[in-house]
């Protein structure tokens, strides 16, 4: 039996997650929360059978509960990610936030997420765009080494940042550095974001340099790094390395290139995909891992 | 045109963009006896900070000999008149690099972004704003969009707070007459007491006549470089550009020798190589590159082989934009394996 999920959020990026969300063997998405009445997101939502609201949460809460929610995606905005939060708490929904608010624990699918799942949090953080497509490239070297310093440098075309992420530009490098540190075990990251707004809109572009504390182990990295991409291509098929990756002294530098797959954002927006393909993936494993906990013949999981 | 009695304010940038010149090495001693120069030659602002402006020290854009602290500390209370002013790069620094820089008496923010994203300025201006500080806007690039979008632009960075905006060309790629064409109808959109600056580079020999077509279009700042000291073929020399004005009655309130002697004696010394117009900083002007891609690309030449005219002309192909430098490694990276499979 597939879980039941909810999307709060109703603009391009609950869209998306709509769409992958619909081909889940073990996610269901029955409710779209928004805010505006004329949103074109609730009223495609509405069309593809889902329960929705322009009342906001907290109106719907106790009845989305009522409807076997068990995992909320928050794709409203930072600011309102710490109300949302709290009532799902309370409602005992699994909450994944897509927002910059990094209330909860990051998460970042192919580095931690077993491990997330394993610590029973209500409430996980999906980094930032920038973020989901450079960690994995950074935890593949810190698995190898120590990495003394991590860099990356994500370029997204013009036309994929939106109103939030331009408002509060500081918000994605200070958060971005962190998760580095944090998740990709760097002992201290930079990160930097550029906006292109060529035409037609180029598909996003990351560059990792990993600055490794002694002599690189060229081998081991390349293997790490390759079996890593992998890994992340299982739910962002548009994930590539551009180029070799280059060692030069103690700096190791990856080129990355991710096509979004397209679902209802178009191609080149790779950072938004990432987003919403990192969410789908961190609620399959957390639906799959309840299963095995509610399965009949088998106790929970302490 | 006559532009006699205009009086313009002049803006040193030897001391930042002046960096991607030096690799961003200058010492705290270089920069503290060239800042002491100009303001002892009457030049009232200059920018001091790492090349890629605050927070700029990285693996991407190299790593300074001293942090934007560091040099700010040294050479603020050497200033006797002249202000100091750092450059912000949204994306790249972050407000709490600003505060950094306020407290280490830097009292004029320039916060720089592509000159179609200006919308990713709107916090750094306003803080820098309500800080009280000279607060400026700066469009990057200012050659890739049309008059229309600029004038649209420098309103938004108005709006936010900014009392000065820039037209920037970052590339040393604009004719007069595109300077015209932007600057006027940057003028004719924003509110009178809002200042227009203009910032050239000299990668086709158009620095000078550049900033006079600035002025007559309506610019009352005008960024330049003691001996010309800055990215790609360098800036507006402002030594020169200050005899040019002294000839046309401009006023800038220099003293154009004591400018002339911190050129020849203080920064034509400490250059890495001699500024000139070369084939490949000739390249940036032609094909609308970032100037600061130029020692980037000659690296990749030597270490990959692949001339750095060609990889210039690709990244302006592409449409790169000023930050990407990560993209000069991996065009030559590209060009190399292209090259291997022909």
């Amino acid at each position: 039996m597939k879980l039941g999920a909810a999307i709060i959020g109703s603009g391009n990026i609950g869209t998306d997650l709509l769409y992958k969300l619909r081909d889940s063997a073990s996610v269901e998405p029955r409710w779209m929360v928004g805010i505006d009445p004329a949103s074109a997101g609730l009223a495609r939502a509405a069309a593809l059978g889902l329960k929705t609201t322009y009342a906001g949460l907290a109106v719907v809460i106790d009845e989305i509960a009522r409807d076997g929610v068990a995992i909320a995606f928050d794709a409203t905005s930072a600011a309102e990610h710490a109300a949302n939060a709290a009532l799902l708490e309370r409602a005992g929904i699994f909450s994944i936030d897509l927002t910059p608010a990094a209330l909860g624990p990051y998460c970042v699918p192919p580095v931690n997420l077993r491990a997330r799942v394993g610590d029973g949090v209500s409430d996980v953080n999906l980094v930032s765009c920038g973020g989901q497509a450079t960690i994995p490239m950074v935890a593949a070297v810190t698995r190898v080494q120590p990495v003394g310093y991590a860099e990356i440098v994500a370029t997204v075309a013009s036309k994929s940042a939106g109103p939030g992420t331009r408002k509060n530009i500081d918000e994605f490098t200070r958060t971005t550095a962190r998760g580095l540190e944090r998740v990709g075990g760097a002992k201290r990251g930079k990160a930097i974001i550029i906006l292109n707004p060529a035409e037609p809109p180029l598909i996003m572009r990351n560059t990792v340099h990993c600055l490794t504390e002694s002599e690189p182990d060229r081998d081991a990295i390349l293997r790490s790094v390759a079996e890593m991409t992998e890994e992340v291509r299982r739910y962002v098929p548009g994930y590539r390395l551009k180029n070799d990756v280059v060692f030069d002294g103690r700096r190791v530098s990856i080129f990355l290139e991710i096509q979004g797959r397209g679902d209802f954002l178009p191609e080149y927006a790779g950072n938004l995909d990432i987003m919403t393909a990192a969410a789908t993936r961190t609620a399959e494993i957390w639906a799959e891992a309840k299963q095995r906990e509610t399965a009949p013949g088998r106790g929970a999981v302490s | 045109m006559s532009l006699r009695g205009r009086s313009v304010t002049l803006h040193d940038m030897c001391l930042r963009d002046g960096m991607h010149a030096k690799a961003h090495q200058l010492t705290t001693e270089q920069m503290v006896a060239i800042a002491t120069g100009l303001d002892e030659a009457g030049v009232p602002l200059i920018e001091v900070t790492h090349g890629d402006g605050l927070g700029g020290g990285s693996v991407n854009y190299g790593f300074p000999l001293h942090s934007d602290e560091e040099y700010l500390r040294a050479v603020v209370p050497r200033m006797k008149r002249a202000r100091i002013s750092v450059l912000l790069i949204p994306g790249i620094g972050t407000i709490d690099d600003l505060r950094i820089a306020v407290d280490a008496g830097a009292s004029a923010i320039r916060v720089a972004t592509h000159c179609t994203e200006a919308d990713i300025a709107e916090q750094h201006l306003g803080v820098a704003r309500k800080l009280g500080l000279d607060a400026v806007g700066f469009l990057m690039m200012s050659h890739m969009a049309p008059p229309e979008t600029i004038a649209a632009q420098t309103k938004l960075m108005e709006s936010y707070g900014a009392n000065c905006v820039y037209v920037t060309d970052s590339a040393g790629y604009m004719l007069p007459d595109d300077v015209i064409a932007r600057i006027g109808l940057v003028r004719s959109g924003l509110r009178p007491e809002t200042e227009i600056g203009f910032h050239g580079h000299h990668n086709l020999g158009m620095g000078i006549a550049n900033s006079l077509a600035a002025i007559g279009a309506g610019a009352s700042r005008i960024d330049g470089s003691a001996a010309g000291l800055g990215a790609g073929a360098g800036n507006t020399p402002l030594e020169v550009f200050a005899a040019v004005c002294d000839r046309m009655g401009i006023v800038t309130g220099v003293d154009l020798f004591k400018l002339m002697d911190v050129a020849e004696n203080l920064v034509v010394p400490i250059m890495d190589q001699p500024l000139r117009i070369d084939r490949d900083s000739l390249v940036l002007g032609w094909a609308g590159v970032y100037s600061t891609f130029l020692l980037f690309a000659k690296r990749a030449e030597e270490r990959y082989g692949v001339p750095a005219r060609d990889v210039l002309v690709e990244l302006g192909r592409r449409g790169t934009v000023g930050g990407q430098e990560d993209m000069i490694e991996s065009v030559a990276l590209e060009l190399a394996a292209q090259r291997r499979t022909q």
